[in-house]
């Protein structure tokens, strides 16, 4: 018995490593994205192997993790689904109830590790969203669209609550997307995205104080020079100084110098930007959509509704991160949590990252084979 | 699900997708495109002005601890200030292999694993270039060392800054409490913005709970640097707004008295204006100095303390919880005329045994025989349990708990210090979340002579006792009195109105037992340790001897051995004065005592010296404290003591009664 399920752990994992099931011109991009990120980092953690070797390391994880996933049939992942929902949106009223963090209860101290809940519904949202949309007609009716609506509402308000605004954004995004693609009518995401327009003062009244200056500072950073007011000019500052070629690998003197801070997380790629300037900027960016496309792709051979919505969720809030760390680095958007992905430091966002990646290539694995 | 998947159109659903995730991609591109436009903007338009200032950018800035407030009594008196100090301090931008150098470090200065932890955490919570605090209040002799040795540890270094001192030492341990270092955990919870560079927090009293009036804003300099990173000359500063000083209500040549008083046997204190709830005196004997907290307490001293059977670190006051006795039958008596169950001349005959029908287990009067037949102001004067057994009976548990919380028995006081205790206020709903038996008719008995489960703090028996003398007007108890910042002409008082109305509704019962505690005074326990002899006011007031451990046998106490009574009672004694204008109420227990007027009362008459040496004047009169400024502490005279030029405001204008 033992042996037999010796083999076949061994069989399983032979099978991962000589016939990925994934789609190549994918996983190379994110290969040559994890590359440009280990780069960067190198240089903006001021030559430091051990922070590149870390990073790495989770990538490592992040593609292991990607890997094993991709061998789940999205038919499998569909059945868990409501359970991997509601287990994590259980977490984050734990984390409510005794989180620990400075500031922020957001994480969980599980004594090995600590970890984010909110990471979790990333991945788990979108899931749940199309889940719901599966079986039903579509598009979806204002009723669909008003459970959709209370599915991503909960754990978005817990997570802002804890305060998490990025993560906040980024399942709210998730779950969005998922609805967006359903093909929910324009004159109803109209009448949607007017309500919630409609609700900003409102919203605003119920935000942190500090939330409240990290978008006046925004306005006005001379007001905080000893803040996030000095994180916005000095990363200005950064990206502006690198110009259309940039300053050389290495040669950012805003991340040398310390000016810039957290110059290997949130604010890593304005070191990228000064190091390799404009040229740098829009060859990335293309790598970028080159993802979000792909990922699209994907989405549009899937199989079912579920599949679908959930492939061109992951890929289209994919972009969110991109668009909110790369605007907040530009001056352009407030201050939040929101890291660029693949290039900013930090565990649990690379290998979450993954893992959803990994949900893609299941999902490219159980395509449609003909049409 | 079969059925449910035949009314969709899986192709038409597909093509609908198809057409969604076109232009959703679009979008995105759009969106991409809009974020390229913005670095274009940053990186060719404006790319010249971003490298000037680039190439210029030698300016950073550096956090400027504020300086914490100061701490007065209300007179001026210091009570807390800042005394400069030496500190250990870590560049992070400037080490190569921090456990390497801290291991080094180590060997000349002693290190301890408190002060490595905190650094830790803070290394991660400052930028690179801010120095960290390593190890604070560096002896001569390890300034000395490190001085030789500065060359090996490039990026420490030894930097002045303000530590806190309580000239007073243990006088004011538990009031104004003490400062110290902050730690990991403070670390967590504080905005990193306002303690930049801030080394110490208020710990406990109101050294804690004023923390954000002392704390202060941190200002800025700009430092230019050079290439390295190394600072060159100061550009600009944004000082610092220095904390703002406080002002207690507490007057210590008061506070000085009641702590000598206790001649160190343990017990609390606690003296209170009837009129705005301010508090006069507050102590807890044994106590400790504070001063050894402040820069981190050694292990041998903070043991040295914690083992201490006479738990110097416990306020008493407010902490610990003792059974009332018969101190709370003034406030009985006032709820037996308020909820109409008694009128003042109703008379109860004590025979020296108080019986339940239909029980055999009686209860006692503390005198043979009984004191006869009694009306309240008799029952007050003598104390007599048969009068307050069945005048709990009358009123019943659910009335007496009810009336009796109206005095905060049973709940916090609300006092502006932390941790105050609750005490337990006896009542059905207390005993059913801590026993399945149900509520004892023998249970309302004892509880009118607060015995049973009674239990109540120092603080919140002054609070009662200030709140009947107030004409039963209730006031939050304050020690926190004024601020003042240190560029204002006159301290700001802070505001304390009355926290209800009042609660006697006729002034004929405050006049009855008013006149039962003055009987107190002059013919009751009083009489015999001759309290108000050669005070120029009436002094009206109770006593309470209570038991440490319950009665269990019917029989007398016979033995007068005092060493053996004190092991066995709390010693209470309330009292206000002047009785015709209540201006001061006070509070006295003695852990052991024999007897509350014998033992505890005379603790209350010295406060009341104290008070009325204070006052400066034999004569009564309406006008509150006006009290010199320059008065300073017997014993003291070293104490430097606030100029003219900075007091608070003319104690008149503190006193007035409510805003």
């Amino acid at each position: 018995m033992i042996e037999t399920m010796h083999v076949r752990v061994r069989r399983f994992m032979r099978r991962i490593l000589t016939r990925p099931r994934i789609d190549l011109p994918l996983a190379f991009g994110l290969f040559i994205l994890a590359g440009v990120g280990l780069v960067t980092l190198y240089s903006a953690g001021d030559s430091s192997l051990a922070l590149v070797g870390g990073q790495a390391g989770r990538f490592v994880l992040g593609a292991i993790l990607l890997l094993l996933i991709s061998r789940i049939p999205p038919s499998t992942l569909r059945n868990w689904t409501p359970w991997l929902y509601a287990g994590s949106t259980a977490l984050l009223v734990v984390v409510a109830l005794l989180g620990e963090g400075r500031g922020a209860n957001r994480w969980l101290n599980l004594g090995v590790m600590r970890f984010q809940p909110s990471e979790l519904l990333k991945l788990t949202m979108p899931m749940m969203v199309a889940w719901y949309l599966h079986p039903r007609k579509l598009p979806p009716s204002w009723k669909d669209i008003a459970v959709v609506g209370l599915l991503i509402a909960i754990p978005a308000a817990l997570i802002a609550k804890q305060p998490d605004l990025g993560t906040a954004l980024l399942v709210t995004a998730a779950g969005a997307f998922a609805l967006f693609l359903s093909g929910m009518a324009w004159w109803r995401i109209g009448v949607v995205i007017g309500a919630v327009g409609g609700m900003i003062p409102v919203a605003w009244h119920f935000l942190h104080q500090y939330q409240r200056d990290r978008v006046l500072t925004m306005l006005n950073p001379e007001s905080d020079p000893l803040g996030n007011g000095w994180h916005i000019i000095q990363s200005q500052i950064a990206v502006g100084s690198g110009g259309v070629f940039g300053k050389g690998w290495q040669q950012s003197t805003q991340s040398r110098l310390d000016f810039l801070p957290e110059h290997t997380t949130d604010f890593i790629f304005a070191v990228f930007s000064e190091e390799f300037g404009l040229i740098g900027v829009i060859g990335i960016m293309l790598l970028y959509a080159f993802i979000i496309g792909r990922c699209l792709w994907i989405a549009m051979e899937a199989r079912d509704t579920y599949s679908r919505l959930l492939a061109g969720a992951i890929g289209m809030s994919f972009f969110v991160y991109v668009f909110v760390n790369g605007g907040m680095v530009a001056g352009m958007l407030p201050v939040v949590g929101v890291p660029m992905p693949m290039i900013s430091y930090g565990g649990t966002s690379a290998v979450s990252l993954l893992v959803g990646f990994g949900v893609l290539m299941s999902i490219h694995a159980n395509r449609k084979m003909h049409e | 699900m079969k059925l449910r998947r035949s009314i969709k159109d899986n192709r038409g659903e597909s093509a609908q997708f198809r057409r969604r995730a076109v232009v959703g991609f679009v979008l995105l591109l759009l969106g991409l495109c809009l974020l390229v436009s913005r670095y274009m903007l940053l990186q060719v338009t404006r790319h010249d002005e971003f490298v000037t200032r680039s190439t210029n950018n030698s300016v950073k800035p550096r956090a400027i601890p504020p300086a914490r407030g100061l701490i007065y009594d209300r007179n001026g008196v210091l009570l807390a200030d800042n005394v400069p100090a030496f500190r250990l301090e870590v560049v992070p931008d400037k080490v190569q292999d921090m456990s390497a150098l801290l291991a080094q470090l180590g060997e000349v200065v002693p290190l301890g694993q408190d002060d490595l932890d905190t650094f830790q955490k803070q290394l991660q919570q400052s930028r690179r270039f801010d120095s960290v605090p390593l190890k604070l209040h560096l002896t001569e002799d390890e300034i000395d060392r490190f001085a030789v040795n500065r060359w090996r540890f490039p990026g420490v270094d030894v930097v002045p800054y303000l530590t806190r001192r309580y000239p007073l030492s243990g006088l004011f341990a538990h009031v104004v409490g003490y400062v110290s270092r902050i730690d990991a955990n403070d670390l967590e919870r504080l905005d990193p913005d306002r303690y930049k560079g801030t080394s110490h927090i208020g710990r406990s009293g109101v050294e804690r709970s004023y923390e954000d009036v002392l704390h202060g804003t941190p200002g800025y300099e700009l430092v230019e640097v050079n290439a390295d990173g190394q600072t060159q000359r100061v550009l600009e500063t944004h000082p610092p707004i220095p904390g703002r000083n406080l002002y207690l209500s507490i007057d210590s040549r008061m506070q000085k008295a009641a702590d000598a008083a206790f001649d160190g046997r343990p017990g609390a204190a606690v003296a209170i204006d009837p009129r705005n709830g301010q508090v006069l005196a507050m102590v807890s004997v044994p106590t400790f100095d504070p001063n050894l907290f402040v820069n981190g307490i050694s292990k041998a001293d903070y043991s040295a303390l914690t083992n201490d059977p006479g738990k110097p670190l416990i306020n008493r006051a407010m902490k610990g919880v003792y059974p009332p006795g018969s101190t709370v039958k003034p406030f009985l008596a006032l709820g037996g005329l308020e909820d109409g169950v008694r009128r003042p001349e109703d008379t109860v005959l004590s025979t020296g045994e108080f019986c339940l029908p239909g029980q055999s287990r009686c209860y006692r009067d503390d005198e043979r025989g009984g004191n006869g037949t009694v009306n309240m102001v008799r029952a007050i004067e003598l104390s007599t349990n048969t009068y307050f057994y069945r005048l709990a009976l009358d009123l019943g548990i659910d009335r007496l708990s009810a009336w009796m919380s109206r005095f905060s028995f049973g709940s916090k006081t609300g006092i502006d210090l932390l941790g105050e205790s609750e005490g337990i206020l006896p009542s059905r709903e207390w005993k059913a979340k801590h026993s399945k038996a149900g509520w004892y008719p023998g249970e309302t008995v004892i509880a009118g002579i607060g015995q049973g489960y009674w239990e109540v703090t120092p603080l919140q028996l002054a609070h009662a006792v200030a709140t009947f003398a107030g004409h039963g007007v209730p006031y939050l108890p304050r020690v926190g009195m004024a601020t003042k910042a240190v560029t204002d002409e006159q301290a700001q008082m802070l505001p304390n109105p009355p926290s209800g109305p009042s609660l006697i509704t006729k002034a004929s019962h405050w006049d009855v037992i008013d006149e039962g505690m003055r009987a107190v005074i002059t013919g009751g326990t009083g009489k015999t340790v001759g309290l108000n002899n050669g005070f120029p006011y009436l002094i009206a007031g109770k006593s309470g001897t209570a038991e440490r451990f319950s009665r269990t046998s019917e029989a007398y106490n016979t033995n007068k051995n005092t060493a053996y009574l004190a092991t066995r009672h709390r010693a209470w004694f309330e009292a206000y004065t002047p009785s015709d204008n209540p201006q001061i109420s006070a509070v006295a227990l003695l852990e052991a005592g024999a007897w509350g007027a014998q033992d505890a009362g005379p603790i209350v008459r010295k406060i009341f010296d104290a008070w009325l040496a204070a006052k400066g004047s034999a004569a009564p009169t309406d006008t509150p404290l006006a009290i010199p400024a320059t008065a300073a502490i017997p014993g003291n005279e070293d104490i430097p003591v606030e100029d003219a030029s900075t007091m608070p405001p003319p104690a008149s204008s503190i006193d007035g009664g409510t805003p």
